[in-house]
């Protein structure tokens, strides 16, 4: 079996104001959501209570938000996850320790459903949860930083450093975009997840841009358009093998992973998508609109070829 | 012609063989156990193990089995639920276990004896997998640091009176917002003498750093403390509230515990399989302090009760000992207490301020030969019902941690002796304890269910297995036989980064198994570079032979490459990360590596045993 069993030639390059619009649009769109409807973030980073409980059968949201109303706890967010018959509950912060809460609950639970139990009970303090998003925004930027750094060591060529930096730049973008618009809770894994897919969406760029070289070694003559095109084209059955791959486990995680792993294993599918996306479609055509030729690559040599006879 | 050198071949065979045998423990699982030993240590013996499993059926308490392990005593229970019952029956007065016994919490693996023998041991879980209480305490350093403020503060005005130098008035200053961020200031009349002032003033404390300050009115000495002190007083605050958890932790027996130090001013600690979080709260959250008391040589007065001025107090073993009320010193004062080897053998040695110096000098002029002791509070709060509401309430606990003779008259350094080495370093330990610089509080909290747990390990197991499954069936569809290699070669992975995470000790979470489901996604990647680059050497007409060794050649630089990137970025979630997503980090890290290792060298290996040699292979089953 093979996707591709004849080379492919797609022509990338020559269509690239398309795949530019398409990003600044997709870019746009998860600006507007992100600045309007923002995250909604786990207690993580906001501080607070939540609490997990299963009911023997479908639980009444409805009644459990009054009787939590009603023992009064403002605005209660409750919600089903996984199945309709297991909750959380979240609330602000009162002030008050697990170990009063728990009761407190297990009587609010117990008056709706005798054999409902409480799974998992947690408290988290409003100073910690500040802290958490700082030093997710730092680990974000310091990853950007040192994988932008790490790639213009590698090429020599701020033309490729930048089409690579648009292109992972791409992609937690688009994550936070769609967490944002579908309202997906937003924990701490989720950050895992954006880091992890930055560096490996970044695998097919750099494994294009790999080939560019190579080819522009073999022939430095070549045209960078059809170059370019070349590299992506033949890098094209292997980028596309490799994201399927790891799709059919990330999907697997998706269904089975149960509702700990939701936020996690979405942002990593989304991720992988917009990566692939990417480093097709914009990383190399970035570097061509900024001028990229052969000599950028090897700038040295070319001096010495120009002082020969 | 397709070879590979034969010390490559060993190394992959002896790497796979000691990663199996690594991985190994992790395939039998655990029981949740208790062990119970004897109080004396002595070994316990068949009838004692009769004894436990009489008491415990009389209860009505199902357990799976018992055993004698290493002069133990270790029952097996099919649940937590169960396990935590059996405890309390045990701990029971009325069993009269407890007299004799102690017990703690366990997993007893269900790996045989010679695994467990080579002291072989499987991934512990994290709480998510295992249900358990989370605590994350915040230390207050900055209390820490104030309260030595403090003590200069007082430092300060002694000296300066005993040198009878005219002084307004001195403050401590912290805080950002103020000119001096640690340090102290000392007010004085305009026109003093700043030179003599500083002398002084360097003469109490030669540590900081004074010079002179800028008021409005008048003249001032600023004294700071440097950045590295401030440090050294808020890493003291850290380290001795952890080594206290450790201790009361230990004190609550629980398997697993973790207690760790978590950023500049937080601790972590981390209790599987404990569900009842007050109890535990009561034992981690006491505040403990000290008190220096001379012994009250008088009788008793009626009911065995203590006469005017005195109060009784028990020792650790329990005999009554009477102290006068008056305190000579208290554990704020106490900067520090070690354990040394001295001339009369195991000591501790005690460092007071120099208030309590100057104290503890009078008194011990005055009552040489006498008994002095040291008295340790615990203050603990408990959650009880009142008209059906949980409320908290504040008990008090004290008990005489040492008496000693006066030896001579001594200031804020003196040592106690006679003691044990571990005696003496038990009694450092409290004492430290009771100096415990900083005050804690929780800042977080959690309580997972042991179903939750199971459930949790369910699901990860679920979607490894299916995932990996979908992926190995999509390989060989894809790739045929050379799918099959790339699916052994996966294998290999997986085991390999078990063995690593096992030897290493890595608690896995659930974020942890998603880490090994996506390296096994990721580490597909370098297989296919080489499967596609093998394919477009055959395309390009090259011979089997040869395009499997361009392949490996080629593809090596595009592997070595994309894998930095995915490094760089678990290297960042490990040092920023906390907790879980620390766990997640190693994971992936790790699996970058093994990946590495299994795709350029243990398929190579394989490969070239199948197709290498002077064999003549016309095809490959590529796909």
């Amino acid at each position: 079996m093979e996707f591709f069993h004849k080379k492919t030639n797609f022509s990338f390059m020559g269509t690239r104001k398309v795949w530019y619009t398409t990003s600044a649009v997709l870019m746009l769109a998860s600006f507007v959501s992100f600045f309007t409807l923002g995250l909604n973030f786990a207690i993580d980073f906001t501080g607070g209570i939540s609490i997990e409980a299963n009911f023997p059968t479908d639980a009444n949201i409805d009644r459990i938000r009054k009787s939590v109303e009603a023992a009064g706890y403002h605005e209660p967010q409750v919600q089903t996850f996984g199945s309709t018959r297991d909750i959380t509950i979240r609330l602000q912060s009162t002030g008050e320790s697990a170990e009063v809460l728990r009761p407190k609950f297990q009587k609010i639970l117990t008056e709706i459903d005798p054999a409902v139990k409480i799974a998992d009970l947690a408290v988290v303090g409003p100073q910690v949860g500040d802290e958490l998003r700082n030093s997710a925004m730092l680990s974000l930027a310091v990853t950007l930083a040192l994988i932008g750094l790490y790639i213009m060591l590698r090429f020599h060529t701020w033309r490729l450093s930048l089409g690579a930096i648009l292109a992972v730049m791409h992609d937690p973008i688009l994550v936070l975009g769609v967490f944002s618009f579908t309202q997906t809770l937003f924990d701490l894994s989720v950050v895992a997840a954006i880091l992890a897919v930055i560096g490996y969406s970044l695998n097919d760029t750099v494994i294009v841009f790999d080939r560019i070289r190579e080819n522009f070694e073999k022939n430095r003559r070549l045209a960078s358009d059809a170059t370019l095109d070349a590299a992506i084209n033949q890098t094209l059955s292997r980028t596309i093998m490799t994201k399927v791959v790891t799709s059919i486990v990330v999907v697997a995680l998706l269904v089975f992973g149960g509702s700990a792993l939701r936020g996690f294993s979405e942002a990593l599918l989304i991720g992988i998508i917009a990566g692939t996306y990417s480093s097709i479609y914009i990383s190399s055509a970035i570097a061509l609109s900024c001028g990229l030729k052969a000599e950028h690559l090897f700038p040295p040599e070319r001096k010495e070829l120009n002082e020969l006879p | 012609m397709l070879e590979y050198a034969r010390w490559k071949y060993i190394l992959v065979g002896v790497v796979l063989a000691v990663a199996l045998l690594f991985a190994m423990p992790n395939l039998f699982g655990d029981d949740f156990a208790i062990q119970i030993a004897r109080k004396d240590r002595a070994a316990m013996d068949a009838t004692q193990l009769t004894a436990v499993e009489s008491t415990l059926k009389k209860s009505g308490v199902e357990f799976v089995s018992t055993e004698l392990d290493d002069g133990n005593v270790i029952v097996r229970f099919a649940s937590n639920e169960t396990q935590l019952k059996g405890r309390d029956i045990i701990k029971d007065e009325k069993t009269g276990l407890t007299k004799t016994y102690v017990n703690a919490m366990m997993y007893a693996s269900r790996a045989p004896r010679w695994i467990q023998a080579l002291g072989l041991r499987a991934m512990p879980l994290g709480l998510d997998l295992r249900g358990g209480l989370y605590l994350l305490y915040q230390v207050d350093v900055d209390g820490a640091v104030e309260q030595i403020l403090n003590t200069y503060d007082q430092d300060f005005r002694r000296t300066l009176n005993a040198e009878k130098i005219a002084f307004t008035d001195v403050n401590t200053l912290q805080g950002d917002d103020s000119d001096i961020p640690n340090g102290l200031r000392v007010t004085l009349p305009a026109g003093a003498d700043l030179g003599a002032v500083r002398a002084a003033l360097k003469k109490a404390q030669p540590d900081l750093n004074c010079r002179d300050g800028v008021v409005a009115q008048g003249a001032a000495v600023d004294c700071v403390m440097t950045t590295q002190q401030v440090l050294e007083r808020r890493n003291f605050a850290i380290q001795s509230n952890i080594t206290t958890l450790r201790n009361r932790v230990n004190e609550l027996g629980v398997s697993e515990p973790i207690v760790q130090q978590q950023g500049p001013n937080r601790i972590t600690v981390q209790l599987p399989g404990v569900q009842n979080s007050a109890e535990v709260k009561d034992i981690l959250g006491k505040v403990a302090t000290l008190e220096y008391r001379l012994v009250d040589y008088r009788p008793l007065i009626g009911n065995n009760r203590a006469p005017p001025g005195a109060k009784l107090y028990k020792d650790r073993a329990g005999n009554p000992v009477l102290l006068k009320r008056d305190i000579i010193v208290t554990g704020d004062q106490l900067i520090n207490a070690t354990t040394s080897i001295g001339q009369n053998g195991p000591q501790v040695d005690v460092t007071l301020d120099s208030a309590g110096g100057d104290e503890m000098f009078r008194t011990t002029r005055a009552n040489l030969g006498k008994n002095m002791a040291v008295v340790f509070i615990e203050r603990k709060r408990e959650v009880v019902e009142v008209n059906g509401q949980p409320v908290e309430r504040e008990i008090k606990e004290e008990v005489v941690i040492s008496n000693a003779v006066i030896n001579g008259v001594f200031g804020n350094r003196f040592q106690t002796t006679g003691l044990s080495m571990s005696e003496a370093r038990e009694t450092a330990l409290l004492l430290r304890g009771g100096a415990l610089a900083a005050p804690i509080s929780i800042a977080n909290e959690r309580v997972i269910g042991p179903q939750l747990g199971a459930e949790n390990i369910e699901k990860g197991v679920k979607a490894l297995v299916i995932g990996m499954g979908a992926l190995f069936l999509f390989m060989i569809l894809y790739y045929q036989l050379f799918g099959v290699v790339a699916d052994l070669v996966l294998l290999a992975n997986v085991v390999l980064l078990g063995a690593l995470l096992s030897m290493l000790s890595v608690a896995l979470s659930l974020p942890g198994i998603a880490g090994i489901i996506l390296t096994v996604g990721m580490a597909v990647d370098a297989n296919v570079l080489i499967y596609e680059r093998i394919r477009e050497e055959l395309r390009n007409g090259v011979s089997p032979q040869a395009a499997i060794r361009a392949g490996f050649d080629k593809a090596f630089s595009a592997i070595a490459d994309s894998n930095v990137t995915t490094l760089i970025a678990g290297i960042v979630l490990f040092v920023f990360g906390s907790g879980a997503i620390k766990g997640f980090a190693v994971v992936l890290s790790l699996g970058i590596l093994t990946s590495m290792f299994t795709a350029l060298m243990g398929s190579r290996a394989l490969l070239t045993l199948m197709f290498g040699g002077k064999r003549k292979t016309t095809r490959l089953a590529i796909g």
